[in-house]
């Protein structure tokens, strides 16, 4: 027998990001914070930038938008923002990562975009991105979605043009499947 | 392995000079180097400085020729003192290699005195036979290898071809800030 329950708790899905300066007990004292609602942390990604905390997380909790910033907002700081944005429900899955594109060289403006505007003007879909300068040395790590259909011989003949103009080093590969044991 | 190949790979060359390493972004790491004559009197010379070069850089265990700026296929390794090594041929130097095979791909991270900031998680073959002639002698001599010394080799072979682990990078997140132990 199936029974149905007469109160469904109305579970909403945000998005919190807080962003600026590092100390210690941050992740605590926000993940305290929403815990008091019952906040379910899923997904998250924090690292620290040259120092710079950077930290987004979805979470779900009954309770309202504006609930949610009353209860975070002690914990901001002049340097160390805090946002939270509502989300739809449904939410698209996530793309598996088919390609791996490696670019490095001198550091100069635009590499970033000159190489993802190629990626783009494909069909491809950028689901992970880390940037590093390190002297002049200029690092894009980037895990690509290309959907069925894309020419990669083409693409990369792109990315090949781009790259010498930019004077970097483009490389795209195959992504590959993590061992399941 | 073979006595007769350890014999042929043992170099008994003059004293090196330690050169300059050069760094990424420089494009002589991003250039395909040249075939070279083993035999020849600057290609012995190249070969002791890349022994002196790597000697001097602590924690080097293999340094390929354009790493010290020169674009000829020529790299020195030696990873016998290594924890992560279970065959090893010892110090040596190979001239012109070719990757004969390679197989078993592990994924591993590994870093590079030109690329002194990162380290790179990167998948690489954990068998290994390369081909190559030795410096000096010219004898043509075949490596047969596995665990670290397969994964130095290919990356020393990577350099010849131009290409840095970060050409190899596993992923967004394969690429590490380098930790310094000292
Ligand atoms: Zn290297």
């Amino acid at each position: 027998m199936h029974l149905k329950s007469n109160s469904v708790p109305s579970v909403n899905s945000y998005a919190v990001t807080v962003v600026g300066h590092d100390r210690p007990g941050i992740v605590a004292g926000v993940t305290g914070a929403l815990a008091t609602h019952g906040g379910n942390i899923e997904d998250s990604s924090m690292t620290l930038l040259r120092g710079y905390f950077a930290w987004t997380l979805l979470v779900s909790l009954d309770a309202d938008l504006a609930t949610v910033e009353t209860t975070l907002a002690p914990l901001a700081e002049p340097n160390l923002k805090i946002a939270v944005i509502e989300l739809a429900p449904e939410v698209t899955g996530t793309q598996a990562a088919t390609h791996w594109l490696s670019v490095h060289g001198s550091d100069r403006p635009g590499i970033v975009s000159a190489v993802t505007a190629v990626v783009a003007g494909a069909g491809g879909n950028i689901t992970d991105l880390t940037t590093r300068l390190a002297g002049t040395l200029y690092v894009v790590l980037a895990d690509v979605f290309l959907p069925p259909g894309v020419d990669v011989a083409v693409l990369e003949q792109q990315l090949a043009a781009v790259s010498a103009q930019l004077g970097v080093e483009v490389t795209l590969r195959v992504a590959d499947n993590d061992d399941v044991l | 392995m073979s006595q007769e190949l350890l014999a042929q790979l043992a170099l008994d060359l003059p004293k090196g000079l330690v050169r300059t390493a050069v760094q990424a972004p420089d494009p002589v790491l991003s250039t395909r180097c040249v075939e070279v004559d083993p035999c020849d009197p600057a290609t012995v010379s190249l070969a002791a400085d890349l022994l002196a070069t790597m000697a001097a850089a602590p924690g080097c265990v293999g340094l390929a020729a354009n790493q010290i700026g020169v674009g000829q296929r020529v790299f020195s390794l030696d990873v016998s003192a290594h924890s992560k090594t279970r065959t090893h041929h010892g110090r040596f130097v190979l001239v012109n290699p070719v990757i004969e095979q390679a197989s078993r791909n592990e994924k591993a991270r590994e870093g590079c005195l030109s690329v002194p900031d990162f380290t790179g998680d990167v998948k690489r073959a954990t068998r290994l036979t390369v081909s190559g002639r030795v410096p000096g002698t010219g004898a043509a001599v075949i490596i047969t290898t596995d665990a670290f010394e397969a994964r130095a080799i290919q990356h020393e072979v990577d350099h010849l071809e131009g290409l840095l682990f970060l050409d190899r990078a596993a992923g967004a997140h394969a690429i590490h800030a380098r930790q310094n132990y000292l």
